[in-house]
C-alpha cells in the first residue's frame, strides 16, 4: 500500500465524502472505496489535457429554455397506492424517528 | 408465430384473426419457462398480467374493434420502467418492494397500441454497469455462451430477444446500455435522440443522459416500437415538442447519395481484430451500395469515457439521494441510541450494492467544495466540445460507422476492476453526452472457444435524424443479411 501522503484523497477526506453520501461504511470498506475513486480519477484527468478556456459548461445536450405548462387540476396519484409504499405509517402519515432531540437540535 | 415474423405481420396476423394474442404470449412464456432458468433474463414475468392483457386485445378483436399496430405484440420491459400494480426493483435491494402507484409513458403508449408489454428483465442495479452482474437479485447469461455476460445493463432485455423469448424489448440508455448489450447479443438496439422518448417513470440515472429505447430482431421491429413509444410527452418537460416523423414510411427506401463518415478513431488497433474486420465489412456494404465513405476525425472520442465518469455519478448521487428509507424503499432498523441520519445511512448502505456505493462516492466527491470547478465545471465544458465536434462531423457525413464494442461478449466475473469495465463503453458515452441518436446493428458472429459470437456495428446521427439512422441502418441490414439470426438455444444450453 502507497504510504498515506501518496494518496491523492485521504481516509478523513473519504470518510467525509460517504457521510455527505449518506453511506454507512467500515474502514475496510472506506479504504478499499478510497483506492477505486483514486483509480477512476486517475483515468478522469485525461480531461485536463484539453483547453476548455471561454468555453460555457453544457448541462443538457440538447438545450431548452423552462417550458411552462398550462394551470390546469388533473388527478394526482392514487394515494393508498402511494403510502403503500411506505415503510412505516400512522394512520395516513408516513412514520419516522424523531427528527429533533430535546435541545431542537437534528 | 415464426421468428421470422416480423412485429408487422404478427400485428396483422392478430388484428386479422389469424392468431390470437394470447397464443402469441402463451408460446412466449412457455419458451421463457423451458430455458430462463438458465439464463435469467427476467426477475418476473408477471405472466398473469400478461395473459390478461394479451386476452384484452383478443376481446377488441372479437368486437371488430382495432387494438392499435403493435395489437399482441409480446414487449418485454427493463426492471428500470415502472407499471403500476408490480414490482419495479432496478435490480437493487433498496426497492426490493417498491410497487409502483403509475405506469411509465412508454408503458402506456404500449398498451394504448395494443402491445403486450410484459415482465421485468434484470439489468444491472440502476442501469449501472455493462455486464448485468451488477444486479442484486443474480446475473444473466448469454444466449449464443452461457459463460458470457449478455453486456449491460439492459442485459436481461438484450437476452430476451436473443433467445427468442420475445419479438421485442425496452431498454434504457445512460452511456451505451442498450446498443452495448444489443451488440453482445446479435440484436437492433435504438438509443433515440434525448428527448425523442419521454423519461416519466423510467427510474432516473443521469437525468441529462438517459432515454428509453426498443430491442429488436430486425432494424423495422425497432422502428415499430420507437414509432409508439416516441413523442412529447406532458409529464416529461425535456421531451422534444416536434413531431414524430413516420418512421416506417420510407424504412425500407435506401437513402440516396448517403455519406457515411468513419472516423479514424474508431478503428483502433486496441479493438478485437474481429471488430475492426467487421468494420471495413461494413464500409464495403455501404461502398456496394452506392453510398460514400468519409475519412473523419472524432479526437474527443478518447475523452468520452473521463467526461461521462464525472457528469453521469454526479447526477446519479444527487438522483439516488432520494433513496433514504423513508417515503418508499428499504428501511433499516435503527439500533437503541441511533438517530435519523443512522437511518438514512443504515438504509443506504444495506439497500444498494457496491458499484452503485462507487458512484455516487465518485459522484459526490466531485460535486464536493473545492472540487466542483477542477471536475464537474470542466466535464460539462468538455460536454461542449464534444457535442460541437459531432456537430462539424455532420456537416462532412450523414451517419457515422464504427464499432459499438471493442469485443465480443466477456466471460461472466472476468472485468472486476470498475475502470476495465467502465472502458467497454467508449464507443457508446459520447452520443448520450451529446444527445445524439444511435443503433447498434448484428455483423455477423466471431468463433470463440467454439461459440458464435456476434459483433455490432454502431450508427450514429445527428439529433432528432431517426429516420436517416434507421434507413441507413435497413439498407446495411437488407444487404448484409443477418436479421433474424438468432443463436440455437438447445445447444448453448445444453452445453453450460
Amino acid at each position: 500500500m502507497a504510504h498515506e501522503s501518496e494518496h491523492m484523497i485521504s481516509i478523513d477526506e473519504a470518510r467525509h465524502v460517504a457521510d455527505l453520501a449518506r453511506l454507512q461504511m467500515t474502514d475496510e470498506q472506506v479504504e478499499s472505496c478510497r483506492g477505486d475513486l483514486e483509480s477512476i480519477l486517475g483515468h478522469i484527468e485525461t480531461i485536463n489535457a484539453i483547453n476548455v478556456e471561454g468555453i460555457e459548461p453544457l448541462a443538457a445536450a440538447i438545450e431548452m429554455t423552462n417550458r411552462l405548462s398550462p394551470d390546469e387540476v388533473h388527478d394526482s396519484l392514487p394515494v393508498d397506492e402511494v403510502l403503500a409504499n411506505a415503510p412505516a405509517l400512522e394512520d395516513r402519515y408516513i412514520a419516522v424517528p424523531k427528527v429533533l432531540d430535546e435541545d431542537g437540535n437534528n | 408465430m415464426s421468428n421470422d415474423d416480423g412485429i408487422l405481420q404478427l400485428s396483422e396476423q392478430v388484428r386479422s384473426g389469424q392468431t390470437t394474442a394470447e397464443s402469441v404470449i402463451e408460446s412466449c412464456l412457455e419458451r421463457i419457462d423451458c430455458y430462463d432458468p438458465v439464463l435469467g433474463c427476467f426477475q418476473d414475468t408477471c405472466a398473469d398480467v400478461a395473459r390478461e392483457r394479451a386476452r384484452e386485445v383478443d376481446r377488441l378483436v372479437n368486437d371488430g374493434k382495432d387494438p392499435g399496430p403493435l395489437a399482441g405484440v409480446p414487449v418485454a420491459v427493463k426492471d428500470t420502467i415502472v407499471s403500476r400494480n408490480e414490482i419495479t426493483t432496478c435490480g437493487s435491494r433498496i426497492l426490493e418492494n417498491y410497487v409502483s402507484p403509475y405506469d411509465a409513458t412508454v408503458y402506456t403508449r404500449l398498451l394504448d397500441a395494443g402491445a403486450v408489454p410484459f415482465g421485468k428483465t434484470r439489468c444491472d442495479e440502476f442501469a449501472m454497469g455493462s455486464s448485468t452482474e451488477h444486479c442484486a437479485f443474480g446475473s444473466v447469461r448469454n444466449p449464443w455462451d452461457t459463460s458470457r455476460v449478455p453486456g449491460g445493463s439492459s442485459g436481461g432485455s438484450a437476452a430476451a430477444v436473443a433467445a427468442g423469448f420475445c419479438p421485442a424489448a425496452l431498454g434504457s440508455d445512460t452511456g451505451g446500455s442498450i446498443r452495448q448489450p444489443a451488440a453482445l447479443c446479435g440484436v437492433v438496439g435504438i438509443k433515440p435522440t434525448y428527448g425523442r422518448v419521454s423519461r416519466y417513470g423510467l427510474v432516473s440515472f443521469g437525468p441529462s443522459l438517459d432515454q428509453v429505447g426498443p430491442f429488436a430482431r430486425s432494424v423495422e421491429d425497432a422502428a415499430a416500437i420507437l414509432q409508439v413509444i416516441a413523442g412529447e410527452d406532458v409529464h416529461d418537460s425535456t421531451t422534444i415538442d416536434t413531431p414524430v416523423p413516420d418512421l416506417l414510411a420510407e424504412l425500407h427506401a435506401p437513402v440516396k447519395k448517403l455519406r457515411v463518415g468513419v472516423p479514424s478513431e474508431y478503428l483502433d488497433e486496441d479493438n478485437d481484430p474481429a471488430v475492426n474486420e467487421r468494420v471495413h465489412a461494413a464500409m464495403d456494404v455501404y461502398r456496394s451500395l452506392g453510398a460514400e465513405i468519409v475519412d473523419v476525425q472524432l479526437p474527443l472520442t478518447d475523452v468520452g469515457i473521463a467526461t461521462y465518469y464525472v457528469i453521469g455519478p454526479a447526477e446519479a448521487s444527487s438522483n439516488l439521494a432520494r433513496y433514504d428509507g423513508i417515503r418508499y424503499g428499504r428501511r433499516a432498523t435503527l439500533e437503541p441510541g441511533e438517530v435519523l441520519f443512522d437511518l438514512y445511512a443504515r438504509s443506504r448502505s444495506e439497500g444498494f450494492g457496491d458499484e452503485v456505493k462507487r458512484r455516487i462516492m465518485l459522484g459526490t466527491y466531485v460535486l464536493s467544495a473545492g472540487y466542483y470547478d477542477a471536475y464537474y465545471k470542466r466535464a460539462l465544458q468538455v460536454r461542449r466540445l464534444i457535442r460541437d465536434e459531432f456537430n462539424s462531423v455532420f456537416e462532412q457525413c450523414d451517419i457515422l460507422l464504427g464499432p459499438t464494442t471493442n469485443g465480443p461478449a466477456f466471460a461472466l466475473g472476468s472485468k472486476n476492476d470498475p475502470l476495465s469495465m467502465y472502458l467497454c463503453d467508449r464507443y457508446t458515452v459520447n452520443a448520450n453526452i451529446a444527445g445524439i441518436c444511435g443503433i447498434s446493428l448484428p455483423a455477423g458472429t466471431v468463433a470463440v472457444d467454439g461459440h458464435e459470437l456476434p459483433i455490432g456495428i454502431q450508427l450514429q446521427a445527428p439529433a432528432l435524424c431517426e429516420p436517416t439512422l434507421l434507413r441507413a441502418a435497413r439498407m446495411f441490414e437488407a444487404a448484409a443479411g443477418y436479421e433474424n439470426h438468432l443463436p440455437d438455444l438447445k445447444k448453448t444450453v445444453a452445453s453450460s
